[in-house]
This record gives C-alpha cells, sequence and structure tokens, in this order.
C-alpha cells in the first residue's frame, strides 16, 4: 500500500507539484437497523482507493482513484497535479504549509473485541430484543441501530512522511415514537444517534440497552400527557449528552480556522469569531476550560496522526472562559500566522482532507448534578437531542431536547414535554456558573458531522457532563 | 468487463453458490469534479472516479446488502460470499416485497457528453467569470460537474441501464456586511453562466448592506426561490414519504385539502432537467408522480417495501439506505404561478432569500426553526426596505401552505441544485418558483 501511495506522489512531482501527499484507505463498514422488533437493514460496505493531493504554487489539486495498481496510481497524482494548475486560474494569496514532524509509524486504535468478528446473529438479536421490548411497552415505533468502521489508512508525503493506521470505531442506540393529537414525542438511549467511540463492541456492550429500553418507552408515552415547557426565562440544567452538542454546534465548529478565514463561507458558514480575539476573547464564564485533545483513548475523535501526518497532540481551545486555540490544518494555520496544525481529516480516500474537530470538549468542573438541582429554586433540567439549529456564524442556536423537568426548590419535580431553549453563543456560555466534575465526564461520540463539498461525514468526540446556565429563554414554538 | 457483463457475472455467481437467493445488483461509475473558492480564490478542487457494485441477496426470508468498489474476481467473490453470510445470519425479513419484475424504462436519462468530460478548466472558468462579475466583492461558492452511468440487474431478468450529467454552481458575493447568494443546475455546464450569477448575486449582497433588527412576530412573507426549495425538501423528507406514512408519523392525508389550491407539486424523473439514473435504486422506472394537485395531497413516494406494508404499488422512489429514509423523490417540481412582481402587493412583510440549518421540532407537525441567510428584507407599501439581521423562525412548514396562506406565485422558477435529502445521497433537481405566503412565524434574531 505503500507503495501505491509512493507512485501517485511521485508521479504528481514529476508532474509539476512542489508538494503532494497520498493516502490509500480501505475503509469496511457494517450496520444494522432494527424497527419493531424485526431488522429493518443489514449493510456492509467494503472501498478501497487512493487521494492525492497536490500543490503547485500556492492551488492545491486533489484526484481520487478506487484502483492501486501502477498505472492508476501514477494518472492519479498526475491528474491531481493538473487540476491544482487550473486552480491557478482564479488563484489567492501566496501559501505555505506550516512544520510538521516528519515521521514513519504505526498506530491503531484500542478495541478489545473486534467488532466485525462478533456474529451477526448475536448483533441482530441484540437490535430485535430492544424494540421488541419497547413495542411491547406500548409505544408504536421503536427503532435500534450499530454502526461498525474499520478503518486502515497509508499515508506518504514529499516530505517523507509514511504513516500507516487502524482505526476501529463502533456504537449503538436506540430511540421510540409516541403519537397523540397530530404530535409526536420521542425517548432515545443512550443519545439520540446513539453512543460511538474508537472502541471495540466493548463499548455497546457496556451501554446495556436491554436494561434501558422499557424505561424509555415508558417515558415517551407519559411525555404525550405531559405539560408543555413554558415558554420564558429561567435557569436551565443541561444534561450531558446535550451538553456535548451545544459544544459541538456552538464552539466546535466556530473555532474551525478555515470557517475562520471565510473557507467555509459558501455553504457550511463563517464563524463569529475574528482571529484579532485570540488570547484575549471572553467566550465564557470561567468555568469553562475546553480542549482538542484527539490522545483521549476511545473517544471518537482520536487518531495517531491526523490526514496530513501531524502527531495527535492536544491543544487548548477556550481556557477559563477566554478563546485561545483553533482547529488548524497546515495551510490554514499557516496563513493565520499559527504554528500549529493536527486537525484535518478527509471522509475516506475520495475526498480531500479538511479541518475537522477531534475530541473538543470541557474540562470538569467542580459541582454535580445533584448539587445543580439542589442549588435551583425554579428551572428546568433538560436531556437528549431532538433538534439542533444554528446559524452561519455560530453565535445563535436553538435547541430542542425530548424530555425536561421542572425544578423547583431544589427538586426536580414533573415531566415537561417538548422543551426548546435558544441563546447567543457567548452570553451562553457566560452564563454557566455551575459544571459537573469528573465522575459525571463522559466522551460523547458525534458519527455525523457534516461539513465540506462534496459532503463529508466526520467523526467527533466531545467530553461533556452537566452544567447550569442562568436566565435562558425557553419554551420557543411555532 | 462492461457493466452489464460485471452485473450478469455477479448474478450467476450468486445462483451457483446458492440457486435460491433473490438477487438485486447494481454496477455505477461515477465521475464527480467539484471546483470550490473562497475569499475569491479556488482553495479546493477536487475529482474522484468512483466505481460501486451494490448487491443484495434475499435468502430463506432473510435480506442484506453489501457494497464494493473494486470489481475483481477476488473482491466479487467476496462481495457474494460476505453477502450470503450475513444473509444467512441475520433474522427473518417480514417486510421483504420481493424483486423488481421485468420492464422498460421511460427515459435513457440526460447526458451532455461535454459536461462529462469537462477539464478542470472549464470549471476554473465558470469561477473566474463569477469573481469577476462581482467585481471587487468577496466571492465562496463552487462549480460542480457530475457524470453518471449505471446498469441495474436481478434474478427476475429484470435489467435496466442509463445515464446522466449535471451541472450546477451555487456561490455567493459578500461585501463584509451582507451575503447575496445566485444559484443553478442544469444537465450541461454550457448552461452554466458565471457572470450572470456573479452579476446576481453581488446585487444582492450590495442591496443588504445597511441591515436593522425585527421585533419577532407573525409576517408576511415573499419567499425566493432558494427558501421554498427548504421548504419543499421538508415536506418531502419528513412527511411526503412513504416510510413516514405507513409509520403513522406523517402529516400526510390522501385526497385531502392539505394546502393552499395554488399548490401543485409533482416529482417527474423522465423530463428533461431529470438527473440521476431513469430507474430507482430497486430497478423500478421513474415515471411522473403528482404528490399535490391544486392543494390535494395525491400521491406519496413508495419503494416496494413501503408500497407493499401500504397496500399500493411502487412509485420508483427507492433510495439506497431507503429501508431507513423511505422513498425520496429527486426531480421535484412546484408548479410556477402567473406573478411577476410578488413584493409589489406586500403592504408590510419581508422578502427572504434562503433558509439556513432548518430542524424539524416534530415530524408530524412539520414545525421546524431555521434562520434566514443570504439576505432578508422588509417589504413596505409594495416596496423593499431595509435590510434586516439575520431572523429565525419557528414555523410549522404545513401550516405555512394552508389553505388560503399562499397569497402568490411567480412566474420564474429557480433550478436548484440542493439536495433534498442530503444524508440519502444522489443527485436532485428542485425547480421552484417564489411563493407569497400570508404568516410567517419570527421567533428571534442572531443578534439576540
Amino acid at each position: 500500500m505503500f507503495d501505491a501511495a509512493t507512485r501517485a506522489v511521485e508521479a504528481a512531482l514529476a508532474a509539476g507539484a512542489r508538494y503532494a501527499d497520498a493516502r490509500v484507505m480501505h475503509s469496511r463498514y457494517e450496520s444494522m437497523t432494527a424497527q419493531n422488533g424485526n431488522v429493518e437493514d443489514l449493510s456492509q460496505r467494503d472501498t478501497l482507493g487512493v487521494g492525492v493531493r497536490a500543490l503547485v504554487g500556492s492551488s492545491w489539486g486533489f484526484f481520487a482513484v478506487p484502483d492501486l495498481d501502477t498505472d492508476a496510481v501514477r494518472r492519479a497524482g498526475e491528474r491531481a497535479a493538473e487540476i491544482a494548475a487550473a486552480s491557478a486560474l482564479v488563484p489567492g494569496v501566496a501559501l505555505d504549509l506550516v512544520g510538521t514532524e516528519v515521521r514513519q509509524d504505526s498506530w491503531a486504535s484500542g478495541c478489545e473485541e473486534d467488532p466485525l468478528a462478533v456474529p451477526v446473529s448475536d448483533k441482530g438479536d441484540l437490535l430485535v430484543g430492544v424494540t421488541a421490548t419497547m413495542l411491547a411497552a406500548g409505544v408504536p415505533l421503536a427503532s435500534a441501530l450499530y454502526q461498525i468502521w474499520d478503518t486502515e489508512k497509508w499515508f506518504v508525503s514529499s516530505e517523507g512522511h509514511r504513516i500507516d493506521q487502524r482505526i476501529r470505531e463502533c456504537g449503538a442506540g436506540m430511540h421510540c415514537m409516541a403519537y397523540a393529537d397530530g404530535s409526536s414525542q420521542r425517548r432515545s438511549y443512550p443519545s439520540f444517534r446513539g453512543q460511538y467511540g474508537t472502541a471495540g463492541w466493548e463499548l455497546v456492550r457496556s451501554l446495556d440497552m436491554p436494561a434501558h429500553a422499557e424505561r424509555i418507552a415508558a417515558e415517551a408515552t407519559e411525555l404525550l400527557s405531559a405539560p408543555e415547557c413554558p415558554a420564558g426565562t429561567t435557569d436551565l440544567i443541561l444534561g450531558g449528552e446535550q451538553m456535548s452538542l451545544q459544544i459541538h454546534e456552538s464552539v466546535g465548529h466556530a473555532v474551525e480556522l478555515d470557517r475562520i478565514l471565510g473557507w467555509e463561507a459558501g455553504y457550511a458558514g463563517t464563524s463569529w469569531l475574528d482571529l484579532a480575539g485570540l488570547g484575549k476573547l471572553r467566550y465564557g464564564s470561567d468555568l469553562m476550560t475546553v480542549t482538542a485533545d484527539p490522545t483521549l483513548p476511545g473517544a471518537l475523535g482520536s487518531f495517531g496522526y491526523d490526514d496530513e501526518g501531524t502527531p495527535a497532540a492536544p491543544n487548548d481551545i477556550v481556557r477559563d472562559g477566554i478563546w485561545v486555540g483553533v482547529l488548524a490544518g497546515r495551510d490554514s494555520a499557516s496563513i493565520a500566522g499559527l504554528d500549529y496544525a493536527g486537525a484535518v481529516r478527509a471522509d475516506g480516500y475520495a475526498r480531500i482532507p479538511m479541518v475537522r474537530m477531534t475530541n473538543v470538549g470541557l474540562l470538569p468542573g467542580p459541582d454535580s448534578s445533584a448539587a445543580m438541582i439542589a442549588a435551583t429554586d425554579d428551572g428546568i433540567y433538560m436531556e437528549h437531542n431532538r433538534s439542533w439549529s444554528i446559524d452561519d456564524r455560530r453565535r445563535n442556536f436553538q435547541f430542542g431536547c425530548e424530555i425536561g423537568w421542572e425544578i423547583k426548590n431544589g427538586e426536580r419535580g414533573r415531566l415537561l414535554r417538548n422543551p426548546t431553549y435558544t441563546g447567543i453563543g457567548p452570553e451562553f456560555w457566560g452564563s454557566m456558573d455551575m459544571l459537573a466534575g469528573e465522575p459525571e465526564r463522559r466522551f460523547w461520540g458525534t458519527p455525523n458531522c457534516g461539513k465540506g463539498q462534496p459532503g463529508q461525514t466526520g467523526h467527533t468526540g466531545h467530553p461533556a457532563m452537566p452544567a447550569r446556565f442562568r436566565n435562558v429563554r425557553v419554551g420557543v414554538r411555532g | 468487463m462492461t457493466r452489464e457483463g460485471l452485473a450478469a457475472r455477479i448474478l450467476d455467481m450468486v445462483a451457483h453458490a446458492n440457486s435460491t437467493a433473490e438477487a438485486s445488483v447494481s454496477v455505477s461509475q461515477e465521475h464527480r469534479a467539484l471546483t470550490r473558492f473562497a475569499e475569491s480564490f479556488i482553495h479546493q478542487n477536487v475529482a474522484d472516479e468512483s466505481e460501486r457494485v451494490a448487491l443484495q441477496l434475499h435468502v430463506d426470508g432473510r435480506t442484506a446488502s453489501a457494497t464494493t468498489n473494486q470489481t475483481s474476481g477476488e473482491a466479487l467473490s467476496a462481495l457474494v460470499t460476505s453477502c450470503l453470510a450475513a444473509t444467512a445470519a441475520s433474522p427473518i425479513d417480514p417486510g421483504w416485497a420481493g424483486l423488481t419484475p421485468r420492464m422498460g424504462v421511460h427515459s435513457a436519462g440526460n447526458w451532455d457528453e461535454a459536461t462529462a468530460t469537462a477539464a478542470p478548466a472549464a470549471r476554473a472558468s465558470v469561477v473566474r467569470s463569477f469573481v469577476d462579475a462581482a467585481a471587487g466583492l468577496a466571492c465562496a461558492g463552487y462549480c460542480q460537474t457530475v457524470s453518471i452511468e449505471a446498469v441495474f440487474a436481478n434474478s427476475a431478468g429484470h435489467a435496466v441501464t442509463g445515464r446522466s450529467t449535471q451541472a450546477s454552481a451555487d456561490a455567493i458575493a459578500r461585501t463584509g456586511r451582507s451575503d447575496g447568494a445566485a444559484r443553478t443546475a442544469a444537465i450541461a455546464l454550457s448552461d452554466v453562466d458565471g457572470a450572470a450569477l456573479g452579476t446576481a448575486a453581488a446585487a444582492k449582497a450590495r442591496a443588504g448592506q445597511e441591515q436593522v433588527a425585527l421585533d419577532p412576530g407573525r409576517y408576511e412573507v415573499v419567499l425566493e426561490p432558494g427558501a421554498v426549495a427548504d421548504l419543499v425538501a421538508g415536506l418531502l423528507s419528513q412527511g411526503l414519504n412513504g416510510k413516514a406514512v405507513v409509520e403513522g408519523r406523517s402529516f400526510v392525508q390522501l385526497g385531502a385539502q392539505q394546502f393552499d389550491r395554488a399548490v401543485s407539486l409533482w416529482d417527474d424523473g423522465t423530463d428533461s432537467r431529470a438527473v440521476g439514473p431513469p430507474f430507482d435504486a430497486e430497478g423500478t422506472p421513474k415515471r411522473r408522480l403528482d404528490l399535490v394537485s391544486d392543494g390535494v395531497t395525491t400521491g406519496v413516494p413508495h419503494d416496494r417495501r413501503t408500497a407493499a406494508a401500504y397496500g399500493t404499488e411502487t412509485t420508483g422512489h427507492a433510495v439506497e439506505g431507503g429501508e431507513r429514509w423511505g422513498a425520496l423523490p429527486a426531480d421535484v417540481r412546484l408548479a410556477a404561478g402567473s406573478v411577476d412582481d410578488l413584493v409589489a402587493d406586500v403592504e408590510r412583510g419581508l422578502l427572504v432569500s434562503d433558509f439556513w440549518y432548518t430542524r424539524a421540532l416534530d415530524p408530524k407537525t412539520l414545525v421546524y426553526t431555521g434562520l434566514t441567510r443570504n439576505g432578508v428584507w422588509l417589504i413596505e407599501d409594495g416596496r423593499l426596505g431595509s435590510a434586516l439581521s439575520t431572523l429565525r423562525f419557528t414555523q410549522s412548514y404545513v401550516d405555512a401552505l394552508q389553505p388560503g396562506a399562499v397569497l402568490g406565485v411567480s412566474r420564474s422558477t429557480e433550478s436548484s441544485p440542493r439536495a433534498i435529502a442530503p444524508a440519502a445521497g444522489g443527485l436532485s433537481s428542485l425547480v421552484v418558483p417564489s411563493l407569497r405566503l400570508a404568516s410567517w412565524n419570527i421567533t428571534g434574531g442572531a443578534a439576540g
């Protein structure tokens, strides 16, 4: 595999590139969904190919083919350089790459039980069983799924990188729906789209989905007759899973350097952040310390090297409420005058590497969810995301959750249906006055982060724990 | 080996391994090239050639699917072996609706050879024209060409072929305080006019520079085609979807006057703007399906599985992964009206260019929240007034089009490259007019 990548790089250089890299990727994917006690879909996907990047002058080109024979990979390198030359018809500023340590290395994520080796029948029995349990508990629609990715990469660059990695990821989840009077209620476990990590099937076993199936079905039914989340301004406590999405949408994407530089303006959007504020802008309260750390064992955004060959390393993003870091690639960092990269990945051999979140999450605080509830006279506790929407500068957000509980005089009270909350990023994070500690921290995984054109799906991790926010607008509805 | 030969070989391999297996094979080759620009320079310029072989097997009441992008004998043998093994290990599939019977396609697909073979310089030239026409404004967007050639065959003797191209451009011009967008989709790259798009986007951006805030509340709105495309896509992905109907989570009531009489919506994978192969993922030939006629809900897209569950016939809208997403149309048209200037009759309302990041709060009522993007203006006494800062809305898409709610439909339409359900993949084409609607619920703004 290294030979194929090397030939592609050599061909790009011979065709005029001043830098080139190539990734051979072999990706295996398996997924099953079940609904109401029956398997709905079992699919397996196996892809192999090489993607080549060529830098001609200050312009990039990328070409990918599924064929690894000598002629095909050489042609891929030449086509990448040809495309880069065409890019120069609409040139930009002089572009360079920040330096990175050149390594020859192998890396593999941890995996105790190979998820692809677990019998399909066992995995099917799990999904069929939990959906049957939910159905028997009275909901009309019960669904469950698992997903498994097994990815091998061989990376070669014209600077001398020669790195192979094997990353195994998997996860699972379930949800149910209940209907009444033209509306619907949803409950899920452990997250609204499942929990995922760089781990083996032991992750799925640890979720113990059967133990929660009946409970979430009962909660979905109970929500149908629960009072609507009141509209107004109140104190808000968010569960850890909802916090992970809050971090993903209103911090993770906002600190992507390509967005800050305007490179995503035509589609994903830009950022409210200006590099002039780096190191001094207040992003949130003193409790807010966010890191991007691709070295966390088991988290979904972990790797040994990113797709430019930069070794994984933790990076502070927000320290004690002050914005101090970004997620960067070698070219964007160079343009921004920064000296670090390491957050560039591609969704398969046929897609160009671009800035993606790694594991972007909060460091633990001093409190607990129990302490937050006890300290709240009048508020709402919400958990498990149901909808998410945020503007193209990542400031104004509106999230809906599956379930809420009224908090009165320090105690969690009745259920509330259709809870929503909205706010402005820096104001919202500035209102965070309580943050749970290490015992409630969990590395939530987001397996479906969309970005780029053509579209790419990224896998990101988000260490998160419950937190309390003051004076938040809740109960927005149509 | 040809794609037809490859498909036949795989069916033979399956029959040899298990003569009782019901098998479907699709073999496709896609060339996608996308030239992306930002800050008025090309920063990402990519192309790939992909092969794809997809196999679905149904054996002894059990179903499984597998795909590969390798076509060597060894890889195809592994595909068949692993798919058979997965089938044997799967639980019983009570929803299996059988193979598509032998039938012919109604179209060969829309193809432009120059687009299929377009060089990188051709796309860069469209970008150059857009940037030049924007006359100094920062520009960002893309120009894309795609070609797909596909074969479908199954063990029931059904075999169809087709091919398609699409060229598209979607970009913004930026003043620093405002963005303006322009986009188009066509079969041929020669129909994508970068200069015209750049001129239009720049004019929009310049008209939106001086922005004021707006109080939340219900407003009459004129939605331009970009915003209408989002509204239509929301109706289709969540409600006008056979799977959603079967599962009881759709608003759809067939035969009921659920929309204003001005609303007629259909899908037609055989018309001259249709993209993608002329058959669906199950090999069913595409044909026109009326979804809403004069406000009456008349049809729902089905694949074989949802059609069987609903007691009807497939409409030819199966997509890969449809077991999860349901059946989805790809070539959707909303009927144009007769109004040249929808703004002229608005006493007080809003003009909205695009919606952004729209998400359903409730799939049953189709209450969505989202934001405006690429321009929103106040309309007063039939004239455009102040540009407004970004607004958030929380609005039922069904209610927005209910009887009496559509006050006007434009004569002109726009062909949009927007995907109806991005998660389901594939090409799509939406052709929609602008709409004047009686009420839209603004619930906040990006400023606070």
